[in-house]
């Protein structure tokens, strides 16, 4: 019989919390675009009447358009995410909020929360399921079962460092829902609502192969590079991102895994259906997932034992010498621009607007032993190599090779890699010769009308800042 | 040889990254009516303004016959397009046609004889004048099958298989190989179907074709795959030139290279092959020249 | 030059859709909508102007639709336009 039940409602909750105005609220984004936790935990923050909140996100995205109005009415008035997307982004390009917004990569926000540079006094944490201690998880084993994310990587920072933390789950299931991801001990109240996210929007089924054929010219450019890069050999480890030809890459790298005999021992990070699959046939030896991107890899980490869940600071901690970035050899990323001097940026828009995420990104090209960045040259008449980013959120020190549809560019701090690739007999240029490239085809963009004020800052994983974003005027 | 239709120009940005070794910008049948003026213009900018690179850039216009073909040509000779691939040929007549067509665009613009032309042979009538028509230009570049209107022409259809292009296959690479031009085959339509394209292209290099036609990227990597020698056959096609040459050197008229007699059509056989390497960018110029 | 109204061009990806009008004002007005207007918009509306009057179109109201079109199409769709404006091909008959 359970005598200690920490079931209540959610604006008991709030109360029990202590709460105040000017505190620090914290969500993971595990329910991506389906996410209605924010939404609804906000709206009643308002309703309550609370003022001056620091909303610290794992990411927020088009889904949460309503904050704007809660911005404006001030109970929002401070930001902390990895990424924005979507009109609340496109508002708050265009000067929303007076104070910026904190952009941090994912191992950058899990260093900070365990520094305490990012203290959270309350964090709201949906979860696929919890019992009424709170012991909770990203999938459920019920019938019930409404809302599933897999992994809760995100969370588990809040979790563990939170002053305060209240579940909030759709699929309260008997005592004890173990295994769990997140301990009752961690667990101050749990809430039950109808529904925390959209399943249709949380994550597609099976992500279909892209069947664009300058994704499968990149992907299969990407495979070569991994490949011949000299760290493609028994044991190796390898994380991809979830684009068309990132997924892509894995099917051509599978295939000469199979012809060589190779065997990877972990792929890393955002785990898709594609990596799952080689688990099974025994190519990959273990998965250790932040994030589960599909149905196939929630289901996995649900119950397989060797697909391990991890949170962001096990993940990509750049300050925890344990983090699992460290071990990693070879990481495949996108970009929306990288400039001649291999610098990235995956957050603005080359029209000045925020409309992306940082991600793993920084951790990842830091720490592993091989980044490469997968990017058309061009999308439509936007560049994509170009001779400075518009914001920098990778340094170029990071980053090693560079694959477009019109040639791979090589670090010049890597020499070996280009060598190793050129005797292969794949096509390298310098960067500078792609930037050229892409002038000649499209012109020279005029410059953006940036405004005076910032309304974002990108900090490094180590905690400096990295660059400021301004305001996009007309 | 790419097919892209000649009024897409997203298509036409960036055919050329994928590595065909010609692009078909297309005017004919693609392309319709209410849009020829369009995709013309279209065509003539993007031959203008975009550097393609090394491939080949060749344009398939409409027949002279209708009220499109003579501006197409105008078109593309001032363009600069390297080939104009004449449809639905039947008679060498019409060849000549076009090339007084071409003679006079060149003329104006003063660049006479930088037009070449293929000729695509699309009805039973073109098949029976096959080598009329591979001789009737000195432009003439190559031949190619058309296979859909050829088949209904013949009151047939195609099949996996093919056989109801045998005669026209064989007939092309015969007449081609006579008139000493290339010859390429016609595309393959299911693109969900790798394996059967993959036969076909080995199909038509047994037959003795240049080259395969294709309408999508993903299908150039099979075509080069079929196409490109392996590394064995370009060593051995390499010793033999190189024991020719020293044998002119020698002024010696007998050739052997290990120990067996190398005649006239092995000396062709390997040339071809070095050449086919070069294309397919698995041995440099260099190498080659060596 | 007499105008008919006339467009040419597509909504498609990497196109421009073009729209060319009897003139409503004393000179070229150009209405332009583009994904890419911040960066390249002053640069579209300069080839449009160039490209119609290096035809002979001096007066006309146009309308350009832009999904990220390279210039040698913009060039080639508004010669298309123009050309069906004003029934005088670009190209002998």
């Amino acid at each position: 019989m359970m005598r200690n039940t920490k079931l209540t409602t959610l604006e008991e909750a709030i109360r029990k919390s202590g709460l105040r105005d000017g505190m620090t609220i914290s969500f993971h984004h595990h329910f991506r675009g389906g996410d209605k936790v924010v939404n609804m935990v906000v709206d009643k923050l308002a309703e309550m009447g609370f003022k001056g909140l620091h909303l610290a996100a794992s990411s927020l995205s088009d889904v949460h358009a309503p904050l704007i109005e809660h911005i404006k009415a001030g109970v929002i008035t401070k930001i902390s995410t990895s990424g924005l997307r979507g009109e609340l982004a496109n508002e708050i390009s265009r000067g929303l909020m007076e104070e910026p917004v904190v952009f941090r990569s994912h191992g950058g926000r899990g260093s900070a929360i365990a520094s305490g540079e990012l203290a959270i006094d309350v964090a709201f944490l949906g979860a696929s399921s919890c019992d009424e201690l709170g012991n909770a998880c990203g999938y459920s084993r019920s019938e019930n079962a409404k809302s599933i994310c897999g992994s809760l990587g995100y969370a588990l920072p809040d979790a563990q460092y939170a002053q305060h933390v209240i579940v909030i789950t759709d699929d309260l299931v008997p005592y004890p829902n173990v295994p769990m991801s997140i301990p009752a001990s961690l667990v101050e109240s749990v809430v039950v609502v109808d529904s925390v996210g959209d399943s249709s929007k949380i994550s597609a089924g099976a992500i279909r192969d892209s069947k664009n054929p300058r994704d499968i010219l990149l992907a299969k450019s990407a495979a070569k590079v991994v490949i011949n890069s000299g760290y493609f050999e028994d044991g190796f480890s390898i994380q991809t991102g979830t684009g068309g030809a990132s997924l892509a890459v894995v099917k051509y790298i599978r295939e000469e895994m199979l012809a060589r005999g190779i065997k990877a021992s972990f792929a890393l990070g955002g785990i898709t259906a594609h990596m799952v699959k080689l688990h099974e046939e025994g190519l990959i030896g273990r998965l250790i997932d932040v994030q589960s991107f599909d149905k196939v890899a929630a289901e996995s980490i649900k119950n397989d034992p060797f697909h391990q869940e991890v949170s962001a600071i096990d993940y990509a901690s750049g300050e925890h010498k344990g983090s699992a970035v460290h071990a990693l050899d070879m990481v495949i990323l996108s970009a929306l621009e990288v400039d001649t001097d291999f610098n990235v940026n995956v957050l603005v828009g080359s029209d000045g607007i925020i409309r992306g995420a940082i991600g793993g990104h920084q951790d990842t090209a830091a720490d592993s032993a091989l980044s490469i960045i997968v990017c058309p040259l061009l999308r439509g008449r936007i560049p994509c190599v170009v001779p400075k980013v518009t914001t920098l959120i990778t340094p170029g020190a990071s980053v090693d090779v560079v694959v477009t549809e019109y040639g791979i560019a090589v670090n010049p701090a890597r020499p070996e890699i280009a060598e190793r690739l050129k005797a292969a007999g794949l096509k390298i240029v310098d960067i500078h010769e792609l930037a050229a490239k892409a002038t000649s085809i499209i012109g020279t963009p005029d410059p953006l009308p940036f405004g005076e004020k910032i309304v974002g800052v990108v900090m490094n994983r180590d905690g400096s800042v990295l660059d400021y974003i301004r305001n996009i005027e007309g | 040889m790419m097919f892209v239709p000649g009024n897409n120009p997203g298509m036409m940005a960036d055919a050329h990254i994928y590595g065909p070794d010609s692009i078909m910008l297309d005017l004919e049948d693609s392309v319709t009516m209410a849009e020829k003026d369009a995709a013309r213009l279209l065509v003539y900018n993007a031959l203008k303004t975009i550097d393609y690179g090394t491939t080949e850039m060749v344009v398939r216009i409409n027949p002279l016959s209708t009220p499109y073909g003579k501006k197409d040509v105008e078109a593309v000779v001032k363009a600069g397009v390297d080939v104009i691939r004449m449809p639905k040929t039947e008679t060498a007549e019409e060849v000549r046609e076009l090339e007084a067509e071409i003679l006079k665009v060149e003329e104006e613009i003063g660049a006479v004889g930088r037009t070449q032309i293929m000729a695509a042979i699309e009805s039973a009538l073109g098949i029976c004048n096959a080598y009329a028509i591979a001789t009737a230009s000195k432009r003439m570049m190559g031949i190619a099958l058309g296979a859909e209107d050829y088949t209904a022409n013949l009151k047939t259809q195609r099949t996996p298989g093919g056989d109801e292009l045998r005669l026209a296959r064989e007939t092309i690479v015969v007449a081609a190989r006579a008139a000493g031009i290339a010859c390429f085959d016609t595309v393959y339509s299911n693109l969900d179907d790798m394996d059967t394209f993959r036969a076909e292209v080995e199909y038509i290099k047994t037959l003795g074709f240049d080259g395969k036609s294709i309408i999508n990227p993903r299908q150039i990597e099979i075509v080069n795959e079929v196409f490109t020698p392996t590394p064995k056959a370009i060593e051995k096609a390499l010793k033999i030139v190189a024991a020719i040459k020293e044998a002119q050197e020698k002024g010696s008229g007998v050739i052997a290279v290990n120990g067996k007699m190398v005649d006239r059509p092995v000396v062709i056989r390997a040339e071809r092959t070095i050449a086919l390497a070069v294309a397919s960018g698995v041995l440099t110029k260099e190498e080659a020249a060596l | 030059m007499e105008i008919k109204p006339a467009s040419a061009g597509t909504l498609e990806s990497g196109d421009i859709l073009v729209r060319i009008a009897p003139a409503t004002t004393d000179g070229l007005s150009i209405d332009l909508e583009s994904s890419v207007a911040a960066q390249f918009g002053g640069q579209i509306r300069h080839l449009i102007t160039e490209t119609l009057e290096g035809l002979g179109v001096e007066k006309a109201d146009v309308t350009a639709v832009d999904k990220g079109a390279l210039d040698c199409t913009i060039r080639a769709r508004v010669t298309a336009a123009a050309v069906r404006a004003t029934g005088k091909d670009v190209w002998r008959d």
